[in-house]
């Protein structure tokens, strides 16, 4: 199973300042050498402080108007994440223990595979979003 | 319920620990039956004394710790034995503590990429190299490695045994083979990992999921040996090509589970995280070798790169394909790569392409030993043959193939296209 592991924002990492971390980024770097040499490790990316982001807010119309970063509350949000071939949770759980971090939390979630849609939503719906994410994939690739 | 989730605990930690536990063991213990023995114990220990007592701050040290109790405690034992007779008691009065020489220092990760060579030796057989890799080096219970090769959990036990018995009857040395050995040994790994791989490729949708975890297991053997040995071209190679033939899975069957074939494949259904991490890892040994023709895996890898790069099946570069089964064949002759090759032939464009040029290649392999039997061929054939327009040769050439294959919906498929082809299209 993949599973995505989400990473919280700390107030560092939201104001950019990474000068003062040099030792954890040797310490994330020794466990990521870790994950990969263990053969779980598909995709793992760190995210550019909230400053530099956006938020959509939609109403119950469909409208939508855009607020500009940086977002309130750095525990609220993610600021890397990784994706995981694992064999279980639990799995997942015991790697993420062993990950070089204080005071924070961090999330695991499973993600879907097409196999959990199938038989809930119309299949001309789960045919289209496949078809959607297949040309993203595609643009993605090139 | 709180034991069964300490039990998945366990479980997970085993999985994570074991390969440099057992590995660990096996560099100073010379023998890798006994490191595994020895893990196992570590194994039951924990499974016993962690759902009470928790799950230690390092379960790695922890089990380590508690095998190399094991150990000591045996070699003790044998010890004692022994001084009982008195011509050895004395000269084991005068000698040091037995244990003085014994070093136990943190596992390196040389140890993992040792414990996989040791597992593929080619003194075992096939089936001997992954059963123990699966076993020693991927974590897996002998219960789940027989149920992934639907054979009995008594009769893998017997497997593992006598695979271990033979290592050591073998004394093969517990090393990463150098210099010109290296090449051989390698392939032995990798051709065991694309065992496991196809084990569970292969398997028909519906057959047990553990079956499709094979191909997992062996993606994250591959990424292992990638990272252990990061210089060897082919380890990246063999893994781009399982993440890329892994990524079609999900579009391989229909609704009504029947086969369906890459070219009519809906490519939305394709894992592209896979795609993504196999053409990386493609990249990478193309830029190791600086080729992309530099052995088998890494040109099966660039050949299944070709399909998971064409948006459609329409965009499918086949003149590139054609050129690189030409050099697959220089690498490894055979006439079913020739089969596939007659095929890209087939769909190419251009003067020396089209399905007449692919037929006549088919009808230069038909009398080859190797493809009696071979379903594919005629099933190849039908298709060429009902391309061109002759549909009574093509109609027999898929009712041939149909009695050939063993697999149902495979068989199903070959009459419909029978079927079609008598009906005029």
């Amino acid at each position: 199973m993949r599973v995505m592991v989400l990473v919280k924002a700390t107030e560092d990492s939201e104001r950019g300042n990474y000068a003062d971390h040099a030792d954890e980024f040797v310490a994330m770097g020794r466990y990521n050498e870790e994950l990969v040499k263990a053969g779980i490790m598909l995709a793992a990316d760190g995210l550019a402080p909230s400053a530099e982001g956006k938020r959509v807010v939609y109403d119950s119309a469909g409208g939508s108007r855009v607020i500009d970063g940086p977002f309130a509350e750095a525990k609220e949000i993610v600021g890397g994440f990784w994706i995981w071939q694992v064999s279980s949770l639990e799995e997942a759980v015991e790697w993420v223990k062993r990950a070089p971090f204080t005071s924070t939390s961090v999330e695991l979630r499973r993600i879907h595979e097409a196999a959990d849609f199938e038989g809930q939503l119309p299949q001309d719906i789960v045919d289209a979003e496949k078809q959607l994410r297949a040309q993203a994939g595609q643009q993605r690739d090139q | 319920m709180a034991d069964a989730a300490a039990k998945a605990t366990v479980e997970a930690v085993w999985r994570i620990e074991s390969a440099r536990l057992i590995a660990g063991l096996a560099r100073v213990v010379r023998d890798v039956g006994l490191a595994e023995d020895l893990a196992q114990d570590a194994l039951v220990a924990a499974l016993e004394q962690w759902p009470s007592s928790g799950v230690p701050a390092n379960p790695g040290a922890w089990l380590t710790a508690v095998a190399r109790r094991r150990y000591v405690d045996g070699v003790r034992r044998q010890a004692s034995f022994e001084r009982r007779i008195p011509e050895i008691a004395r000269q084991l009065a005068e000698a040091e503590d037995p244990m003085a020489d014994i070093e136990f220092g943190a596992p390196v990760e040389d140890d993992v990429l040792r414990l996989i060579f040791t597992a593929c030796h080619p003194a075992l057989s096939r089936d001997a190299r992954v059963a123990l890799t699966l076993k020693l080096v991927a974590g897996l219970s002998t219960e789940q490695i027989a149920r992934a090769f639907l054979v009995s959990t008594p009769t893998m036990a017997a497997r593992i045994t006598r695979a271990k018995k033979a290592l050591a009857d073998a004394r093969v040395p517990f090393e990463v083979p150098a210099g010109a050995e290296l090449a051989a040994r390698l392939a032995s790994v990798l051709e065991v990992v694309y065992l496991i791989f196809n084990e569970g490729y292969s398997a028909t949708s519906g057959e047990s999921w553990t079956r499709a975890e094979l191909c997992e297991e062996a993606m994250r053997l591959g990424r292992m040996l990638a990272a252990l040995a990061p210089d060897e071209p082919e380890a990246h190679g063999l893994v781009a090509l399982m993440e890329i033939q892994a990524s079609r899975i999900p579009a391989r069957t229909g609704r009504d589970g029947e086969l369906i074939t890459l070219l009519h494949q809906d490519r939305g259904r394709w894992n592209r995280l896979l795609i993504t991490h196999g053409l990386a890892a493609l990249g990478a040994a193309e830029s190791l070798s600086g080729s992309e023709f530099s052995g088998p895996y890494v040109i099966q890898a660039a050949l299944a790169a070709c399909h998971a790069r064409a948006p459609a099946a329409a965009d499918t570069d086949w003149n590139r394909i054609v050129a690189l089964y030409d050099v697959l064949l220089s690498l490894v002759p055979s006439p079913v790569i020739e089969l596939n090759r007659a095929v890209a032939v087939s769909m190419a464009g251009g003067p020396a392409g089209g399905p007449a040029a692919g037929l006549a290649i088919v009808d230069a392999l038909a009398g080859s030993p190797a493809l009696r039997g071979y379903h594919l061929l005629p099933s190849v054939r039908g298709d060429l043959l009902d391309r061109l327009g002759r549909r009574a040769e093509a109609r027999a050439e898929f009712e041939r193939a149909a009695a050939m294959t063993a697999n149902a919906s495979e068989r199903a498929h070959l009459l419909a296209r029978a079927a079609r082809a008598a009906a005029g299209g």
